[in-house]
């Protein structure tokens, strides 16, 4: 009884020893990406999205749904609850997703480590993207990924709001005075004239109206006058109280303030009208160009591309599905099913033609500036986005100065 | 750690084997059963744990970029490099590091003393053997402690929102309250405005320390932080009271019986009979308690993830976020390491002030002086 007791212990302990000599030297984490990156092509597809909810997710799945119909080959769509971080993984034990989406400011990271393939130059349909849009995925001359869609901010304003404090199509402000002024007569009681989020992606808007940027051909010039100009605009208004960030009036973005009624005008992107249909279906509004200021008209447009990793076996059929994804036809099924703007110009009048009240959002594609797209950058936007907070009683030059040395320290 | 603490009792139990005469005999083979007996521990720790902390150890002192093994020949070493950036680069990643340090430090000097004070008062009440209801009060005060901390986030979320709960209540007694989650403004900062100062000596502002000016680091937590610490204590005060009952249920009665017999009052009782002999419950929760608050995490990311203004950025949440939303795996691993070292380092310096020291002379002649007249008076 007790050798067979422990006889049966050291089988154990050799087992528990065998299977993890096993996971240290043989798991896949720790497999080498040369190995999986030369296999031959052919097999099925794994595409990870960041969905923005299940209109999408649905779109996706139909589209892939419909290629591999037509090509033969197979393909699996998956969600992510945290695409970032999710993708580092995949990234880093060697095995990721073959196709999925990727944010221009995870481009760079993702770029200088070999993990993502640079096949944009071998599209087809290569010259039909926007040039900007190209330009957002381009680093040191290689143009690495499809846009997949794109997005602009408009200002978008609260039809009865407006009729009711008296206002007019005519009064739809062209400039900054004139911005300021609406927002004025638009502030009444429990509501503000304009609300937008605290961070640079609304707020970089008026840096570009006001002829600044963070980013020109390569130089930081986050601090220039152009800039400050923009910010101390904003602050004089957020302090007379016509204009608000978001948080301050208690809503976590400026749709949700636009939407509850906080706000009678906003500035956020395409992705508002669907927020806006499924949660607050009965605010009338209107979607206006943003504003011309001291340097022109001036707007920020977002986008994500269609990623390859650079270890994918399959690198040949995921660029054939990119450029099916990236048609025409898909383009206007994806605008119609969630929103965003076709990322190719010969998609462009049948979008005008289907959204007629939604033209300023692509009026803005012939001007609109991207956040800046090098490494590090994300951690710079977002200790600008923490000063923000600010702006009210801050000091816009400090502010400035202090993203340009963030800036010029990665600028090169 | 514990893989570390393991080997050397393994080897204590070998140990009076070795101390007589030879290896053959009736104990033959008693050290051999003793590793087996170990070994699925030991393996499993050194697979799961020793490995990858290694691994970490390594990537912290070397470039990788997140691709493939940290192992293969392409990932280079880089000395100290990684730390060098966060402690004295100069830069962006510097300035965060000492960002969430200040943040942390704040949270850990506040919610320790405040956990720890709170969870004893409470085991002192439902020790009570006169409390009616002991089981519901006992059950209540534990209940925030079984809960995911997921959930109290959000829950946290709403009740501190601008029109939350909170707000609604303190609004009953006149108070304003401020947009709890959204508010970036430090504490004590806010403290020190309401008498009109609004910004500090140039001593404190013009030196900076981790790439935060002196004045920056005594802006206190943040009152977005502040309603993190609430959390906190009111999340773990349950199971640290559950950690002094425990303590205090293991207390005799007849030393109480004995102090009361030698008049000492109530609050004398607590402080020199009570809480001397709850020494090893407080030890583990002060134990538990600092290495909890250094570690915060899941709040910060299911919550804010380290808004507003940065003000709830932890060196936890940093070393994520380092890692695996900028691909800075070094950096990312380098915080790891410093958090640490930190959390070693006040384990240690906490376990040396609660150390038993001898009584001194001084209290000892004290007792002597006393105990004299106390007899004659019970010879009486």
């Amino acid at each position: 009884m007790a050798r067979h007791t422990t006889r049966a212990l050291i089988g154990t302990g050799a087992l528990l020893t065998a299977s993890a000599l096993a996971l240290t030297a043989c798991g896949s984490g720790f497999s080498e990406p040369a190995e999986s990156g030369s296999a031959a092509g052919g097999g099925s597809l794994n595409i990870l999205i960041g969905s923005s909810g299940d209109a999408e997710t649905a779109a996706v799945q139909s589209a892939v749904d419909a290629w591999s119909a037509e090509s033969g080959i197979d393909a699996t769509v998956q969600t992510a609850n945290d695409l970032p971080q999710q993708l580092s993984q995949g990234f880093a034990a060697g095995s990721p997703p073959d196709l999925f989406y990727l944010a221009p400011e995870a481009l760079a990271g993702y770029a200088a480590n070999g993990s993502i393939a640079a096949y944009g130059d071998g599209l087809a349909n290569k010259d039909d993207f926007y040039p900007s849009l190209v330009e957002n995925f381009t680093l040191d001359g290689q143009f690495y990924c499809a846009p997949k869609d794109f997005s602009t901010l408009a200002l978008i304003i609260n039809s009865d709001m407006w009729a009711a404090a008296g206002l007019t199509d005519a009064d739809i402000p062209t400039d900054w005075d004139e911005l300021a002024s609406v927002a004025q007569r638009l502030t009444a009681d429990g509501h503000v004239g304009l609300a937008f989020g605290a961070e640079y992606q609304r707020v970089g808007a008026f840096m570009a109206q006001a002829g600044g940027g963070m980013v020109v051909d390569g130089q930081a010039v986050a601090n220039s006058s152009e800039n400050v100009e923009a910010l101390t605009y904003l602050k004089e208004q957020l302090n007379a109280g016509s204009f608000a960030f978001a948080a301050d009036v208690g809503a976590g973005w400026g749709g949700e303030a636009f939407g509850t009624g906080a706000a009678a005008m906003t500035i956020e992107g395409n992705w508002i009208t669907g927020a806006l249909t499924n949660d607050y279906p009965d605010v009338n509004y209107t979607v206006a160009e943003l504003p011309e200021g001291p340097g022109g008209k001036g707007t920020l447009q977002f986008t994500n591309c269609w990623g390859i990793a650079a270890d994918s076996p399959n690198q040949d059929s995921a660029r054939d599905l990119v450029e099916y994804l990236t048609g025409t036809d898909q383009q206007l099924a994806f605008s119609e099913a969630f929103g965003p703007m076709p990322s190719i110009q010969s998609a462009a009048d049948a979008w005008t033609q289907a959204n007629p009240e939604l033209e300023a959002f692509l009026a803005g594609a012939e001007y609109a500036q991207f956040p800046p797209n090098m490494a590090g950058a994300a951690d710079v936007v977002k200790d600008f986005n923490a000063q923000l907070e600010s702006l009210k009683t801050g000091d816009p030059q400090a502010m400035l100065d202090t993203a340009q040395s963030n800036l010029e320290a990665i600028v090169e | 750690m514990t893989a570390l603490a393991t080997a050397p009792d393994a080897a204590r139990q070998g140990g009076p084997r070795r101390a007589g005469s030879s290896g053959k005999g009736i104990r033959r083979g008693e050290a051999a059963a003793g590793w087996l007996f170990t070994l699925p521990v030991l393996v499993i720790l050194g697979v799961f744990l020793l490995v990858p902390v290694l691994m970490a150890l390594w990537v912290s002192f070397s470039d990788w970029t997140g691709r493939g093994s940290p192992l293969s020949p392409s990932v280079g070493f880089v000395g100290l490099d990684n730390y060098a950036e966060i402690t004295t680069g100069g830069g962006l990643a510097e300035r965060d590091f000492g960002t969430a340090l200040r943040n942390n430090a704040w949270y850990v000097l506040l919610v320790v003393p405040l956990q720890t004070a709170l969870s004893l008062f409470l085991a002192l009440l439902v020790n009570r053997a006169v409390l009616r209801g002991r089981g519901f009060f006992r059950t209540a005060f534990y209940f925030p402690s079984v809960t995911s901390s997921v959930a109290i986030t959000v829950l946290w979320l709403f009740l501190f929102s601008a029109s939350g709960a909170v707000n609604e209540v303190l609004s009953w007694v006149g108070i304003n309250g401020p947009n709890w989650f959204n508010e970036p403004s430090g504490v004590l900062h806010n403290i020190l405005g309401a008498f009109g100062v609004t910004s500090g000596p140039a001593a404190l502002t013009g030196n900076s320390f981790l790439g935060l000016s002196w004045w920056d680091w005594l802006a206190g937590p943040s009152v977005a932080m502040s309603a993190f610490m609430l959390m906190a204590v009111f999340t773990t005060s349950g199971t640290f009271m559950l950690l002094f009952l425990a303590g205090l249920q293991n207390i005799g009665g007849d030393v109480e019986e004995a102090a009361m017999m030698d008049g000492a009052n109530a609050w004398q009782r607590f402080w020199r009979v009570t809480l001397p002999q709850l020494k090893p419950a407080l030890f583990t929760v002060l134990t538990l308690g600092l290495i909890g608050c250094w570690q915060v995490f899941d709040q910060i990311y299911t919550g804010t993830q380290g808004g507003p203004g940065k003000t709830t950025v932890t060196p936890a949440y940093l070393s994520y976020e380092s890692a695996f939303l900028s691909q800075e795996w070094g950096r990312g691993a380098a915080i790891a390491f410093v958090l640490f070292v930190i959390i070693v380092f006040f384990t240690i310096l906490q376990r040396w002030v609660l150390r038993d020291r001898p009584v001194s002379r001084r209290r000892a002649r004290q007792y002597e002086v006393h105990s004299t007249p106390r007899r004659k008076e019970a010879a009486r």
